[in-house]
């Protein structure tokens, strides 16, 4: 478990990503990236769950028992997740609607309570600030591309629909990159979430294949010399 | 030794109850008229799509008769009848109507007939029906609420008012029948109840 702000924040952003690597919080990743604006949405809120969990869970982690610290991490968490289900509803009505029962989920995603147990409730408040903010960046990051993708593909565009989330200003925002595009349904439906999401894994391999292996044969040497 | 420290423990999980229902409450204080606010500005959205604005001269949100009936409009809650009017003559009105048979409980519908009994349309409100499923009755998903505009107690006639897989005239989804299924009977009892009111539906509510 890396301490030091860096290892926190490269584990949340890639090496430990919570959507590329842990593979966690599957439900809400596929169903609800269909476009970047849904995929921003649930992003954003689940990055606000898992930064107010990981603070209260570091900052109560020298009173609750052993015993009882999963029901009491629950608990925790899912009076966020409801706070945050109602203040969507309350000022972000429409993307409220359109993301619907998938707010309220965020309860099960796996991650959060995975990053409470694991990391939270192990460190100080700092350091578990941080791994709940890079963490939830991580998953905003996987979310935001795979919608991204699937809604070029899918729909021929970018950003439709962003006056949910940012207003009657930005109404015009949509950037269409297929004219009379007739759209491509598998993107759209969950199984194109999959092999969209098993690409952009296949990717991210590729890239550390690439960027680790001089670092490996170094290690290598140092063991034979020892 | 042990039963105080089982003591403790359940006291220290009930305090974090305690304190995560109070953050709740205060969340759901603070949100309550915002909420009310959006949904009210939906329904008069809802009003607009299905009674075009040209058609009346009345304030159609604030000339309301409330009603309760569970046999027609499925619930004993007072569901509020919306009326449209021109030059002080019935124009048509727009009906709230619920099917409480949806697949996962109760599901709201606005119901628009005009003065001559035909349906001016049909939108969903809220419901807890399966997201890619049955949420298909949306018009946010789909087109399929718009098979009722122009529809009335004749046409179909009572035989075809349900899903085609029940020998009706309309279309269920794909892995969803319970829900058009729920929606179509709703909209049919209105239609009947609209029939069975008459004019007493545009009397002056006191």
């Amino acid at each position: 478990m890396d301490n030091r702000y860096s290892g926190i924040s490269s584990d949340g952003l890639w090496h430990n990503n919570i959507g590329f690597v842990q593979l966690l919080g599957l439900c809400p990743l596929l169903a609800v990236s269909s476009t970047v604006i849904n995929a921003l949405g649930l992003g954003l809120a689940t990055l606000f769950v898992l930064v107010a969990s990981n603070l209260s869970v570091s900052v109560i982690r020298n009173l609750v028992r052993p015993e009882i610290r999963i029901p009491a991490f629950m608990l925790i968490i899912a009076s966020f997740v409801t706070a945050i289900d109602l203040a969507m509803n309350a000022w972000l009505y429409e993307l409220h609607k359109v993301l619907g029962i998938f707010i309220p989920l965020i309860v099960t995603n796996c991650a959060i309570l995975g990053r409470a147990e694991a990391f939270a409730s192990r460190t100080t408040v700092d350091r578990a600030v941080l791994d709940g903010f890079m963490m939830g960046l991580g998953f905003m990051l996987v979310l935001v591309l795979l919608g991204g993708m699937r809604e070029v593909i899918g729909q021929g565009t970018l950003l439709a629909n962003a006056h949910l989330m940012f207003g009657s200003m930005a109404e015009n925002w949509t950037i269409t990159l297929i004219d009379d595009y007739r759209g491509f349904l598998l993107a759209i439906l969950p199984p194109g979430a999959f092999l969209g999401l098993g690409l952009l894994i296949a990717v991210k391999n590729i890239i550390d294949d690439k960027v680790t292996r001089p670092v490996v044969v170094e290690t290598t040497l140092a063991t034979e010399n020892s | 030794m042990l039963v105080t420290h089982m003591f403790r423990t359940a006291i220290l999980l009930g305090l974090f109850a305690i304190i995560g229902t109070g953050l709740v409450a205060l969340t759901f204080k603070y949100t309550e008229q915002p909420i009310t606010e959006s949904e009210r500005k939906a329904l008069l959205r809802s009003l607009h799509a299905l009674i075009p604005p040209g058609s009346h001269d009345n304030d159609i949100f604030n000339d309301v008769l409330t009603v309760s009936n569970r046999e027609y409009l499925g619930t004993d809650k007072a569901m509020r009848i919306f009326r449209a009017r021109q030059q002080g003559r019935p124009v048509a009105v727009v009906i709230e109507t619920v099917a409480p048979d949806g697949y996962s409980g109760n599901i709201f519908l606005l119901v628009a007939i005009n003065q001559d009994g035909t349906l001016l349309g049909v939108r969903v409100g809220k419901h807890k029906e399966t997201p890619g499923l049955g949420d298909v009755i949306e018009i946010e998903r789909s087109d399929w609420v718009l098979g009722f505009t122009d529809k009335n107690l004749n046409n179909p006639g009572a035989p075809g008012w349900r899903v085609k897989k029940d020998g009706g005239e309309f279309d269920q989804f794909t892995g969803a029948t319970i829900t058009p299924r729920a929606v179509v009977k709703a909209v049919y009892r209105t239609l009947l109840f609209y029939q069975a009111q008459g004019d007493a539906l545009f009397v002056e509510d006191k």
